[in-house]
């Protein structure tokens, strides 16, 4: 077992309200890790200073650790950092102007990369590993993202993800605007990336948490509650609060 | 997303397997009755009440199914389901055995009443002692006397044994009355495993409560 991530004491504000009150948690590699609790409990600025978005709102400001492969993204370029950690977010936010080779090429292009023939390789590579390219390799170059369904756009964001060969993607409610049908691609395909990489996926939907993910952590008003093994945490978690909120009791 | 809903179902389904609790717990009370008065008239009705136990096996089992598939519950509320799926069928065992109890006394009352050294009002009074103490540890999730159960299952298993080697003896010694003695040895075999369906009640409530899975003297927590 390798901790892919590793956070320690991890404060997080917005203003002066402290949203995230020292968080301790250790990320398994090549894992899925679910993040699950109520509105405003802050797991998404959890996994938002995972990779320094949680830093791109003026007023916020985090203050611990993070280390990825065991560097510090605090002290590292925040450019590197997105590269290094992928995020997915709940709305699918493809450039509605370019196509879908250019959406999923754009991150390869923004660092420098201009020779064709690894774009091509790159834009298929990352389409096929999002479960996306026989449905758009005809139409490439002729639609723009923006055409596509809803499913198909957040997997083209995933795509678009990918190609930067991230080491962790960071999921926030990924499935939560999408149909049955799409959210099961969306599932099969965690189930199939977190072979390659690291996995951290925020859910309100607590019946895909137990699907995809081995580790789940409850978090509550700021607080990491409980963090264990998925089957664990639904069939017999160990702090009450967390059995009153997946029970439906509280939240 | 407090489930208010979902939660009353939740005590429906405790109050239906309840009910058919009662009924196989009352099966089990005219079994006995029926031996010791040797009255054809209560083992009739402990037959006839058979199939209202199935029926409620039945549809104790659709709710249960129901909630698993409608709700999908987790944790103490997947512990509880899964819990009352299994204690369903033990009851429904329970009220067989009762059955199985009154077919020998129906042979047993047309032969002379024969005194065998084994007292089955002794052993029943246990055994429903631990029917009655599993069910009120179902009730009120009281893992304590569900461990009573677990302990008293060892004494029923003895007297069993006893029983079995007593009216071995007994039938050796007195062949004319080996017809008799097999009836009362089938007769302690059912209320041994009535003793063993009670076993398995209290086994459940453990799972049910603390999430513990104690069945064949093993220590495991669900989930680890």
């Amino acid at each position: 077992m390798t901790t892919a991530v590793e956070v320690r004491d991890l404060k997080a504000w917005f203003g002066k309200t402290e949203a995230l009150h020292g968080i301790n948690i250790s990320v398994e590699a090549k894992h899925a890790t679910a993040i699950i609790g109520p509105s405003g409990c802050g797991k998404s600025t959890f996994i938002r200073c995972l990779n320094r978005m949680h830093e791109t709102n003026p007023e916020a400001k985090a203050e611990g650790t993070v280390q990825v492969a065991g560097a510090d993204i605090y002290r590292m370029d925040a450019v590197e950092v997105r590269r290094r950690v992928g995020m997915v977010f709940q709305k699918p936010n493809p450039f509605p102007t370019m196509t879908i080779y250019d959406n999923v090429a754009a991150g390869l292009k923004l660092n420098g990369t201009r020779n064709r023939k690894t774009l091509d390789e790159v834009v298929e590579r990352s389409l096929q590993q999002a479960a996306l390219w026989d449905e758009v390799k005809d139409v490439l170059k002729k639609k723009s993202g923006a055409s596509l369904s809803g499913g198909q756009q957040q997997r083209l964001c995933i795509a678009r993800a990918l190609a930067v060969r991230p080491e962790v993607l960071l999921m926030d409610e990924p499935a939560s605007a999408l149909d049955p049908i799409s959210t099961a691609k969306i599932e099969d395909l965690i189930f199939d990336l977190k072979k390659k990489l690291t996995i951290v996926i925020v859910t309100h939907n607590m019946q895909q948490a137990s699907r995809v993910a081995e580790f789940t952590g409850f978090f509550l008003m700021g607080d990491l509650i409980e963090f264990n093994k998925t089957e664990k945490i639904f069939t017999n978690p160990s702090d009450e609060r967390t059995e009153d909120y997946i029970t439906g009791r509280f939240g | 997303m407090t489930r208010i809903r979902f939660h009353q179902e939740l005590d429906e389904l405790k109050h239906r397997i309840l009910a058919m609790a009662g009924m196989a717990e009352q099966a089990i009370d005219l079994a006995v009755q029926a031996f010791t008065q040797r009255d054809p008239v209560i083992c009739q009705r402990v037959m006839a009440n058979e199939s209202a136990i199935n029926r409620a096996e039945r549809e104790v089992d659709e709710f249960a199914i129901d909630l698993l598939a409608m709700q999908q519950p987790m944790a103490i509320d997947l512990r509880f389901i899964l819990a009352v799926i299994k204690i369903n069928a033990d009851l429904e065992r329970v009220g067989d055995q009762a059955v199985n109890i009154v077919q020998r006394v129906v042979h047993m009352i047309e032969l002379p009443a024969s005194d065998l050294p084994v007292d089955i009002p002794a052993m029943a009074t246990r055994v429903r002692a631990m029917v009655r103490d599993a069910l009120r540890s179902f009730i009120e999730g009281d893992t304590e006397l569900a461990k009573h159960v677990l302990e008293a299952d060892d004494e029923v298993d003895r007297i069993n044994r006893e029983a079995f080697a007593d009216l071995s003896d007994a039938m050796q010694r007195n062949p004319e009355a080996a017809i008799q003695a097999l009836g009362v040895l089938s007769i302690a075999r059912n209320l041994e495993r009535v003793a063993d369906h009670a076993t398995n009640i209290a086994e459940d409530v453990i799972f049910w409560v603390r999430g513990a899975d104690v069945r064949h003297g093993a220590q495991q927590i669900v989930g680890s």
